[in-house]
């Protein structure tokens, strides 16, 4: 079955809760509504051979309604394409189907995505931080985080530690570090603390002075 | 001052008869392998549930060496973001190089010319010699066999080398620009490649002869770490981890970039599954890159290796000090980067450890929204507890090195 044709059918079968495709550079991408994906994946998967889940991702679109979305990527080894799933999540009711069911490996995808943006997957087995440690308050990749970090508390079992500091702005990788004044001034990310990211993100269309 | 300690002794018989009761009972132990252990290749931590010698359960905990890359992707431009590719898996920066810069020009919809192509196979190409012979090495030490890793760490140093002569850097490349290359390769480099292509094969058969044979090797490889095709494909595993299972997916076949195309090679394939499939995989694929470079230098087409569009990379350093137009492209793709259309793209390369995929978002402007790295070395670590069930506490060394991943990729 060709992809034109699974769509078709997955259209017919899911009706409103599938819109697009979309294309752009040769990649299809599929708009699915949060209550279908499992059923949209679980097609792919056994009615057209899409077996390999090779990309889950969360994206923030901060300012947009709904905020965030989750990417699926799914792959056909037999038919030898891609088509990209995107489910659209809102800020207030930030869940998701889990496939882990219809991929083992969507496992650490999803928990990858919850760590970093927050949403969490219903249904998955085990539904914890992967990359940053448990017990940590923040989803880093949301764009309100800011790049200098916030302050947090490490757990007790840490060494050698009792808070995790912020990044050095000064010095640090993405400043000019010749460190006189008109240079730092001429780097917009040396202001990227908490405050700033949220002037900014009240702001938008303000320009930064340079 | 003295204090006086008091402790009960217990009298060894009944200590022996407790331990032995308990074993009786079945009682299992959770221990801790990592982040320091030297098998681990980096900072994974394992935590393993035994009964006796028998790993029961594995749970890999991996996040020890994040950095944030896909957060500070964001805040800067898309030429910005080559160096933190040396870094993600560093022992192959020149592939990661490779496959970022083919992501970022698949967003702008650009081609680059015929022979930037052709140095980006061979950077590729010796980035997975060099991974594989790491990987080998490392696999060879980790279950015995001592001289396997100076054999393998002397070839090594001839392709650092090599990184150096054609990138000035040994270690963190950055050879790529997007659209194109940092420079041409320098004209002592393509005589430096034949030598090494010439010398390198006779080191595969020295390795060859010293492990493939091998009788402690064999048995300590064979039968371990079994993953079965459906396990495989169910899990994402890519790269030779997913050829050892038997797959034939390898994306330079399958979705051929940076023209493969025009190169003749075989993908080989195991038949079992187990740690001494990935193995020959692996030591197949170096004498298939050895041919693939081979090709590449006899091959070589002539001509400039970046892509004429001024808006994209940097022009001559001398026309931007002597012309108005040069000068304003100079200062527009430094301080706002290219102007990327508004969409998203996922682009991804065979890397040595397998499918390394650029997932970028992108709003329009010189900053991707979202840059999303899909690491091999994080999708296959998920294969581990499959893999280790039932094998003995050392054999894990075995698994752990067969799945050959590196944890600055996996964490990012």
């Amino acid at each position: 079955m060709t992809l034109q044709a699974a769509i078709d059918r997955l259209k017919v079968r899911l009706g409103e809760a599938v819109s697009g495709p979309v294309e752009f550079r040769g990649e299809t991408t599929l708009t699915v509504s949060p209550g279908k994906i499992v059923a949209a994946c679980e097609f792919f998967k056994k009615e057209c051979g899409f077996d390999m889940l090779t990309d889950l991702s969360g994206v923030d679109n901060y300012g947009e309604d709904p905020r965030y979305e989750v990417d699926y990527l799914l792959y056909s080894l037999a038919q030898r394409c891609h088509v990209r799933l995107k489910v659209r999540v809102s800020e207030e009711d930030m869940v998701v189907d889990s496939v882990t069911s219809v991929w083992r490996g969507a496992d650490w995808h999803e928990r990858e995505a919850f760590d970093m943006f927050g949403i969490r997957f219903r249904g998955h087995p085990n539904l914890k931080r992967i990359l940053m440690w448990e017990g940590y308050p923040h989803h880093p990749l949301r764009k309100d985080f800011p790049l200098a970090g916030i302050p947090a508390e490490l757990p007790e079992s840490a060494v050698n530690a009792d808070t995790v500091r912020s990044a050095p702005m000064l010095g640090g990788p993405f400043v000019a570090s010749d460190g006189t004044r008109s240079s730092i001034r001429r780097e917009p990310r040396q202001y990227d603390t908490l405050a700033e990211r949220q002037e900014k993100l009240a702001h938008p269309t303000k320009k930064e002075s340079v | 001052m003295t204090t006086k300690h008091e402790m009960e002794l217990i009298d060894s018989a009944a200590r022996a008869q407790q331990v032995m009761e308990e074993e009786l009972a079945g009682e299992k132990m959770v221990i801790n392998m990592g982040p320091q252990h030297p098998s681990t290749h980096g900072v994974l931590r394992v935590v393993l549930e035994l009964d006796g010698e028998e790993i029961v359960n594995a749970w890999p905990d991996v996040g020890y060496l994040h950095r944030g890359d896909e957060k500070i992707a964001e805040n800067m431009t898309y030429t910005q973001f080559i160096p933190y590719t040396d870094r993600l898996d560093y022992l192959a920066p020149l592939a990661n190089n490779v496959t970022y810069a083919y992501a970022v020009e698949k967003l702008l919809g650009m081609d680059v010319p015929p022979r930037c192509k052709y140095i980006r196979v061979i950077c590729a190409e010796l980035a997975r010699i060099s991974s594989h012979l790491l990987g080998l090495g490392s696999f060879g030490m980790d279950v015995g066999a001592m001289t396997v890793f100076l054999y393998t760490f002397r070839e090594r140093e001839k392709i650092y080398d090599m990184a150096e002569c054609i990138s000035g850097a040994r270690f963190t490349t950055s050879y790529t620009r997007i659209g194109g290359l940092a420079h041409d390769m320098p004209p002592e480099f393509v005589p430096m490649l034949r030598k090494f292509l010439k010398e390198f094969p006779a080191t595969i058969d020295e390795v060859d002869k010293l492990l493939t044979r091998n009788r402690i090797f064999c048995e300590r490889a064979r039968g371990i770490g079994m993953l079965t095709k459906a396990d495989a494909i169910d899990l994402g595993v890519t790269g030779p981890c997913l050829r050892g299972s038997g797959v034939d997916w390898d994306i330079r076949k399958a979705h051929p970039y940076s023209s493969y195309e025009d190169f003749e090679f075989e993908v080989p394939l195991g038949s079992v599954g187990d740690s001494y499939d990935r193995y020959l995989v692996r030591m197949e694929e170096m004498r298939q890159s050895v041919r693939i470079l081979q090709q590449a230098i006899d091959n070589l087409p002539d001509g400039p290796v970046n892509s004429p569009d001024a808006k994209i990379l940097l022009p001559d350093k001398e026309a931007v000090l002597t012309k108005m137009e040069e000068l304003i492209h100079h200062f527009i793709n430094v301080t706002e980067g290219i102007n990327a259309p508004p969409g998203e793209v996922y682009f991804s390369a065979e890397n040595p450890k397998g499918e390394l995929g650029f997932y970028i978002v992108s709003k329009g402007g010189g900053t991707p929204h979202r840059l999303k790295i899909r690491s091999p070395s994080f999708v296959n670590l998920q294969a581990l507890p499959i893999m280790a069930k039932g094998h003995m506490m050392s054999d894990m060394v075995t698994i752990l090195a067969s799945l050959d991943f590196v944890m600055g990729e996996c964490d990012r």
